[in-house]
């Protein structure tokens, strides 16, 4: 039999065994899952994402992967990508970016532009705390902001990068095996006309005179 | 910008001289869900006349999808309906896959049911918090309810990188894989959910107050709701045996067993049920799908996503949606950029009968029919 | 432990007695000399002094140490810490110190008066509101005796003054030129008119056994032990249960509380009496509720839960004016418990609540009280009494409630 009231009466009961519960399941948060913020930062996920970065191999400016061919910027669905390609001191396009400028501001996260990379030099960072006194100019983080270390990248996403170092040894390995194969090629080449040259400078040097007079009488 | 009450059109018609009173409920109110605005006139307490006004959130989303490429619409369908991106992701996707006659590979389409269903459980979870916000509850139930829901959010920033804005369907599959230990970390999330959800009906449903605010408020029967072409929950509850699940049978939902629960009076404490309802079927849908999963490539490796240039044409494609049925519409003339690219959100064509529900109801119902029917402006205003 | 419990007592005593000193030192000195009846005067002017000063003392730092505990507790139950940076010197002190920063902000508000409002009103009005609410506690008895004002009629005087604060809410509502403040202020009005009856009715229950309308008095009604251990409280008879509870219900509907908020409530379209006032205005209106609150839970401590009497006799030792504000503060407890569970009614079913379940009941009550006492409190009469009770409980509430609305008289159907 349904008493009136019985309802708020057991209602009251869940509100209670949330306090008490509040109390001493922290440690399993069960419960109270507050994070006293900033004592307490969270532990963040492998896979977190929020603003791009570039990555570069041992030196910033040698070891930038970037070769600014600006796909991620056609991309890019807000379009908060510029990029300018760098010359060299004869004005020839080289191929790196000279600048580099995201704005955070726009930057929705949606990692469009770490997909179309063909190159693997951008991916996303992990960064929360980029708040800034001014709303325009310290939101637009430039090339040297951006540059960050692949170590950098092994430590925030470990498999990602890990995967990604795969492919570039696997593919470098492919391009030392190809460019081994076309030396090789080339020298075999080289060997056999040698020798070709060799064994026809042998065969000219058994009849030497024969060929001489026609040619003179021409 | 001033509200003058007396200078809207509402007050124009202001026939039989009865002495009424013209409010504005919103756009800014702690309880309308969004930036939603409602003219309303009143007869004393009862309600003659509602006309709700949106369009306060428009973002041009129809439009930037003609100017994005067809990937670049992704991360766009995620701020539609906000409170569920993946489910927008998943509409978009198919509708493109109709368009274009993709395969989607069998992995995928598990793992796209599996978030999927997590996207609804985590939908109408949130939902039991805001209605009970709405009537003044002081936010007991919708701490409790987001408590539960973050675990679902954090399962899913372990899939995909983000917590809400997902961008995780791709054209003819997933954009990854589900990472190892994750299925067994969502398996064990399922067993203890339903934990939570009986604490939540001992709280709620036997509560004395909440079954006077809800229960007959907001009556619309099932005619009325067809005729409106609502969708989703608020159909079901007024007694519409109709589920784009079970109706259209996409993905792999014609392999699981689960049953489609609706309700026969059809007012607020209907929704209300159903929705704590379909969560449970939820609930046996992931442990199937769990137990059916098989190994495989989550992509279909002949679709090309950047420079992904579909025939001409045009495709509706639609899925049952946590709010109802979310379609898109998309014209194509073969290039690399949509024609025309139309959204049909659940949540609008579902408030075109707020005015119906509310007529000869109190003020302080209207808050609650709102609730009811889980709208969320992101959709609305597109 | 007899020293603990004449403290307050002994304080008092102390402080009269330095005057009397200081004044006799004095007239020594100048060699003044006082007529006989200047003495007294003054002692009697300094003892009102003294209870002025330590009701005003002690309700305002339990209103501040209420407003933060509140927000504590809710905080709790729903999962979540509640204020707990504010401190001072580096130390958080769990966020005791908020009710400071929270006056620090009122203070420092913008004082806003309304173009077309009435102007004398509209200031007047939380002067009205507060007033009434600081006298209520004067005739409560915290401790063995000590009653600040001692009134054979306590009970007549405490429910004249409640009903100050109800003109205040309406002149709130009518000085601020705001056809929704009016309208917010009618429907408060009319709620906690509806909810004097059954609050009254509940008292006169009281009344009626223990034969006489001082608080004191009926403290002194509900000692002793009945079978050595159980107390004689009120609250643990079968018709004192139905009139604590219905009293309880009345209590959070005058002072506005959860589930009875409509008047305040922040989801619906009439923003409530309150929305003109801002800064210090509003700052005393709230004060003015928690110490109606505090008042209102003061008396239902006195009038069923045995005043500053300890629940067992070997826990005696512990002093009455600490038992006093300790079942004060569970009552406030259970109070904030209420708030955290419930949404809130609609104004036409309050109104129903009130005059259709919780009238009836409380005459019920009296009913069963008056046939408890005649029958000799004995077994019979206990039985008797709670039939008196039990059936009308259930008769009206199938009425009221259970049988249109219940969460299991509904049909589901499924398909597959």
């Amino acid at each position: 039999m349904n008493l009136p009231g019985s309802g708020i009466i057991k209602g009251m009961a869940v509100t209670a065994l949330n306090m008490i519960g509040s109390y001493f399941d922290r440690a399993h948060a069960k419960r109270l899952t507050t994070e006293q913020y900033p004592e307490e930062r969270p532990t963040l996920v492998e896979t977190s994402r929020s603003f791009p970065f570039l990555v570069f191999d041992g030196d910033p400016e040698a070891g930038i992967r970037c070769v600014a061919c600006k796909i991620c910027e056609k991309e890019c669905p807000p379009q908060c990508i510029y990029i300018v390609q760098d010359k060299d001191a004869n004005g020839k396009a080289i191929r790196r970016p000279r600048v580099f400028d995201i704005d955070i501001s726009v930057c929705m996260g949606c990692q469009i532009c770490v997909e179309v990379c063909p190159f693997e030099s951008i991916r996303m960072d992990n960064i929360y705390e980029v708040s800034s006194y001014n709303r325009f100019a310290p939101l637009v983080l430039h090339k040297e902001q951006l540059l960050k270390s692949n170590a950098y990248y092994n430590q925030i996403h470990p498999t990602e990068a890990a995967e990604t170092d795969a492919r570039i040894e696997a593919a470098r390995i492919k391009k030392a095996a190809a460019a081994k194969a076309t030396a090789e090629k080339v020298a075999a080449a080289k060997a056999a006309a040698a020798k070709a040259a060799e064994e026809k400078a042998a065969a000219e040097k058994a009849a030497p005179e024969k060929p001489s007079q026609p040619e003179q009488n021409a | 910008m001033s509200f003058q009450p007396h200078t809207t059109s509402l007050s124009k018609a202001n026939g039989a001289g009865a002495s009424t009173l013209d409010v504005s409920l919103g756009p800014q109110h702690p309880s309308t869900h969004g930036v939603f605005r409602m003219n309303v006139r009143m007869d004393g307490e009862t309600i003659v006349k509602l006309q709700p006004v949106f369009g306060y959130l428009h973002r041009n989303h129809e439009k930037l999808a003609e100017k994005n490429s067809w990937l670049g619409s992704m991360p766009y369908t995620d701020r539609l309906d906000y409170i569920c991106p993946i489910t927008n992701n998943w509409a978009y996707a198919v509708a493109v896959e109709k368009l274009a006659g993709i395969e989607v590979p069998e992995r995928a389409e598990y793992i796209r049911v599996i978030v999927g269903e997590l996207t609804r459980i985590q939908n109408h979870t949130a939902f039991l918090g805001f209605i009970l916000g709405d009537m003044g509850a002081w936010g007991s139930a919708l701490m409790y309810a987001f408590r539960e829901r973050e675990k679902i959010l954090d399962l899913f920033e372990w899939l995909t990188g983000a917590r809400m804005m997902v961008n995780y369907m791709r054209f003819g599959g997933v954009r990854c894989d589900l990472p190892v230990g994750w299925l067994e970390k969502a398996r064990a999330y399922v067993e203890t959910y339903p934990a939570f959800l009986d604490e939540m009906e001992q709280l709620l449903t036997g509560n004395e107050i909440l079954l006077a605010r809800l229960q007959g408020v907001g009556v619309l029967s099932g005619e009325r709701a067809i005729n409106g072409g609502l969708s989703g929950p608020v159909l079901r509850a007024s007694g519409v045996d109709y589920d784009i699940r079970k109706v259209d049978g996409y993905g792999v939902y014609p392999r699981l067993n689960f049953r489609i629960p609706r309700g026969t009076v059809g007012d607020c404490f209907d929704r209300f049920m159903l929705r704590i309802l379909e969560i449970r079927e939820s609930i046996k849908i992931l442990q199937q799908a769990f137990a059916q999963i098989p190994e495989g490539p989550t992509l279909n490796p002949a679709v090309k996503q950047r420079g992904f240039k579909p025939p001409a044409g045009e495709a509706y494609g639609r899925i049952e949606g946590p709010k109802g049925e979310l379609g898109f519409h998309l014209i194509s003339e073969g290039g690399e950029k949509p024609y025309r690219y139309h959204v049909r959100p659940p949540s609008l064509i579902n408030l075109t009968l707020l005015e119906e529900m509310c007529l000869g109801t109190k003020i302080a119902d209207v808050m609650v029919i709102l609730g009811s029917i889980d709208i969320v402006l992101g959709e609305v205003d597109r | 432990m007899n020293f603990l419990e004449n403290l307050p007592l002994a304080a008092k005593k102390l402080i009269l007695d330095a005057v009397e000193w200081v004044c006799n030192w004095l007239c020594a000195k100048t060699g003044i000399k006082l007529p006989d009846w200047a003495m007294p005067a003054l002692l009697t002017l300094v003892s009102i002094l003294i209870v002025i000063v330590t009701i005003i003392a002690v309700f305002m730092v339990m209103f501040a140490l209420m407003s933060v505990f509140e927000r504590k507790i809710l905080a709790r139950m729903q999962n979540r810490y509640g204020p707990n940076r504010v401190g001072f010197f580096r130390w958080r002190l769990c966020g005791l110190f908020q009710p400071v920063a929270d006056g620090i902000k009122m203070l420092t508000k913008e004082d806003i008066v309304p173009r077309g409002a009435d102007k004398i009103v509209h200031f007047l009005a939380p002067i009205a509101m507060v007033a009434p609410a600081l006298v209520l506690p004067v005739i409560l008895p915290y401790g063995r005796g000590m009653v600040p004002i001692e009134l054979s009629t306590g009970i007549l005087f405490f429910f004249a003054m409640g009903a100050g604060t109800e003109l205040a809410v309406f002149m709130a509502g009518w000085s601020s030129n705001n056809k929704y403040s009016v309208m917010g202020a009618m429907r408060a009005i009319a709620q906690m008119i509806s909810y004097e009856l059954p609050l009254v009715m509940s008292a006169v229950v009281v009344a009626l056994v223990a034969g006489t309308l001082s608080p004191n008095g009926i403290v002194e009604a509900q000692a002793g032990y009945s079978f050595g251990i159980i107390p004689k409280w009120f609250v643990l008879t079968p018709w004192g249960f139905v009139a604590c509870l219905l009293f309880y219900i009345g209590a959070l509907a005058e002072s506005n509380r959860c589930p009875f908020d409509l008047p305040e409530g922040e989801s619906e379209l009439v923003a409530g009496h309150l929305t003109e006032y801002s800064g210090f205005k509003y700052a005393i209106f709230f004060m003015a509720e928690y110490v109606g609150m505090f008042a209102i839970n003061g008396l239902l401590v006195t009038l069923f839960l045995g005043g500053y009497q300890s629940p067992l006799p070997f826990l005696e030792w512990i002093p009455s004016w600490c038992w006093f504000f300790g079942k004060l503060a569970c009552v406030a407890f259970s109070m904030v418990w209420v708030r955290a569970t419930l949404p809130r009614f609609r104004i036409d079913q309050m109104m129903q609540f009130a005059w259709k379940f919780m009238l009836p009941m409380s005459f019920a009550a009296l009913i069963a009280a008056a046939t408890w006492y005649y029958a000799g409190r004995g077994p019979a009469a206990w039985g008797i009494s709670a039939l008196i009770v039990g059936v009308p409980y259930l008769v009206l509430g199938r009425l009221c409630f259970t049988r249109r609305h219940a969460a299991d008289n509904r049909r589901y159907l499924y398909s597959e």
